[in-house]
């Protein structure tokens, strides 16, 4: 018994519904938008919300890179690129600068996404408020409301236990001074890359069946208070191992032999674009 | 020469791919489609219910597929069903219809119609039975033969029709509490997803579709401690259900326009809950509510849990979690759970490394 699947696995009903959805999220940046999420090919919370993002989207001339937590190699990412090119039959690249759709996985790309190109990111947990509301009913009237003290005083009560913010990732955002919004398990670091993007970026929470959206040139400040400023993840006097980036958000890795501790870029395809440069201009250099 | 990226990751899952595959066929046998439908009836039904998609051999091939793991079945059916356009919908089925192979009543001895044991496990020992180790395909053609000839002797025929409900009996008597015939059209969650507060036909959607162990395990908390007193299965019955849909070469209907696309099977069960309603100055009474269970197939547990859920959600009693339907129903579905269980096997290595941070910070911060 042989099965053909439709053009990026949906029926198109199925597609036209997500894209409708879409386009609600992004009349409404920041607000997230039920939708029929379809049971997919990978597991809920394998990335589903993005995945039928991607599907809904993507056409013939469509260019799709694939990130999972800033790798284009991680095994989720390579299984979703996987299943979009088998049953959609596009290009793929791993150069940012190539793809017109980018899914990600909890990282924002190192090198400035521009106008029309789409950045879908997978999101486990799209209620920014669940942590202290459980209840989806009230979470959304608490929305309608513009009622955030709750959230405000998330961030109080951390600064009294801690001394500071002690929110790791996915630290909450203001869009357009409307929404509160979970900006998906990206590091703080990447936070300010949403601010007044170029690029359109949509959320997907497969499984909690939302999707959400910063549209281009949208206005995103991560929650915080005047005494105590948003800060990103400190990286001070460290750089990349292998290309010696500054700046970039790094993985931490431990050289078993010398019990070293190390530094590499965690957006590899950016890594590799910085070797490959460096290497061509000593080459000219040499030559 | 340029740097390439190491292709680790692709060649790693390629390699682990084949290891699966290995794993299902290492022994060098095969489990024939026909096999699994003809002795898997039990765990066929439960893939189908938890798929909503109605198809024995579709589920057998997911069961293969699977190996048997029947998380990793209803997925894949799932998955499946994910791809198929919504051509028809149905006529509504009338339960009144089905034609009944088991039927029973924990309520009353004499039901009209009477109790019919059909197939179950119920009565059963459940000694491992050793001969079934040496059983062969022609043991059962002989088995067969011989109770087809046993069945022409002593069947009877009016067994196999349809049966009156035990709940009208109670209702002629006004045991009931009153309720309005609610004719809304249903609301289907894989098209529309969940609200709160939810309809109920939202609710039984869900319910139905539920993980079988997650709704009865839900179910015991209510009737163990955690919600209403102790239920009684008012009429549990399995049969088949005729399925029509309207014929699509007419704007209007006529009954005998309708075409018969074929039977599901389903269990279907009353549940009677006691209930005291108030009737004004302060008296009360006694009535029964009904909690309502409906499956694909023969999962007579998971739909008696599934009618003590629905009366639960129905009274929406908050001090227990099982009144609350946040709490139900969105955490019994097996492929959310298992889904989202299973991502935590997923790199979080961005994710640690801002954890990292966050916990340096603080541990600095105390040292000052």
């Amino acid at each position: 018994m042989q099965i053909h699947y439709n053009f990026a696995f949906f029926d198109e009903g199925s597609k036209r519904e997500i894209r409708r959805a879409t386009l609600k999220a992004i009349a409404i940046p920041g607000y997230q938008v039920p939708f029929a999420s379809r049971e997919m090919p990978i597991a809920r919370g394998w990335g589903t919300g993005g995945l039928q993002l991607t599907l809904s989207l993507i056409g013939k001339d469509d260019v799709l890179k694939v990130i999972d937590q800033g790798s284009d190699e991680s095994v989720n990412a390579v299984n979703i690129k996987k299943l979009v090119m088998k049953t959609a039959g596009i290009k793929t690249t791993e150069e940012t600068q190539e793809a017109t759709i980018i899914q990600s996985r909890h990282r924002i790309p190192e090198i400035p996404l521009t106008e029309g190109q789409i950045l879908v990111l997978q999101v486990p947990l799209p209620e920014p408020l669940r942590d202290y509301e459980p209840s989806e009913y009230n979470t959304k009237r608490l929305h309608a409301e513009k009622e955030y003290s709750g959230a405000w005083l998330m961030l109080f009560e951390q600064i009294m236990k801690y001394g500071h913010m002690a929110s790791d990732f996915d630290h909450p955002v203001m869009v357009e001074n409307r929404y509160v919004m979970a900006p998906s398990p990206i590091p703080r670091f990447d936070n300010p890359k949403m601010h007044y993007s170029k690029a359109l970026i949509l959320l997907g929470a497969g499984r909690e069946k939302k999707i959400y959206a910063v549209p281009p040139y949208t206005k995103v400040v991560s929650l915080a208070f005047d005494d105590y400023p948003f800060e990103v993840e400190s990286f001070e006097d460290k750089h990349c191992r292998l290309c010696g980036a500054t700046g970039v958000y790094l993985d931490e890795l431990f050289n078993e032999e010398t019990g070293e501790t190390y530094y590499q870029c965690n957006d590899t395809s950016y890594c590799l674009s910085r070797l490959n440069e460096q290497s061509e201009s000593r080459g000219v250099q040499h030559g | 020469m340029g740097y390439v990226a190491v292709k680790g990751g692709t060649i790693a899952i390629e390699e682990s791919i084949k290891r699966l595959k290995y794993e299902r066929l290492k022994k060098g046998v095969v489990l024939d489609i026909g096999r699994i439908e003809a002795g898997l009836r039990g765990l066929i039904d439960q893939v189908m219910s938890e798929s909503s998609l109605y198809d024995e051999t579709l589920a057998a091939l997911a069961i293969k597929h699977a190996e048997g793991n029947l998380e990793e079945a209803v997925f894949l059916l799932r998955a499946y069903r994910s791809t198929l356009p919504r051509k028809h919908y149905s006529q509504i089925v009338n339960t009144k219809d089905m034609s009944i192979e088991r039927r029973i009543s924990a309520s009353f001895k004499d039901i009209p119609g009477g109790q019919i044991l059909g197939a179950t496990t119920d009565y059963t020992h459940r000694l491992l039975d050793f001969d079934l180790m040496e059983e062969t395909d022609e043991d059962a053609v002989n088995w067969l033969s011989a109770y087809e000839k046993e069945m022409l002797d002593e069947v009877d025929e009016k067994h196999f029709g349809k049966l009156p409900k035990v709940s009208d009996y109670l209702r002629k008597e006004g045991l009931f509490s009153e309720c309005v015939m609610d004719n809304t059209e249903p609301d289907d969650v894989t098209r529309k997803s969940l609200t709160f507060p939810s309809t109920r036909s939202q609710r039984l959607q869900v319910l139905t579709r539920g993980q079988t162990g997650a709704v009865t395990s839900l179910a015991y908390a209510v009737i163990r401690g955690y919600g209403s007193l102790h239920p009684t299965v008012g009429e549990l019955r399995v049969g088949y259900l005729p399925v029509y849909i309207d014929s699509p070469f007419h704007s209007f209907n006529r009954e005998d326009d309708a075409y018969y696309i074929g039977e599901i099977k389903a269990t279907e069960v009353e549940m009677l809950i006691p209930e005291t309603v108030e009737i004004g100055d302060g008296k009360k009474e006694i009535k029964f509510e009904i909690g309502y269970g409906l499956c694909f197939g023969q999962n007579e547990t998971k739909a008696i849990a599934m009618g003590i859920l629905d009366n639960s959600l129905e009274k929406g009693n908050r001090d227990y979690p099982t009144g609350d339907e946040e709490f139900v129903l969105y955490h019994i579905d097996s492929v959310e759970s298992t889904g989202f269980i299973s991502h935590l096997k997923l790199p979080h290595y961005v994710t640690f490394q801002s954890k990292l941070d966050i916990v340096r910070k603080s541990k600095s911060k105390q040292e000052m």
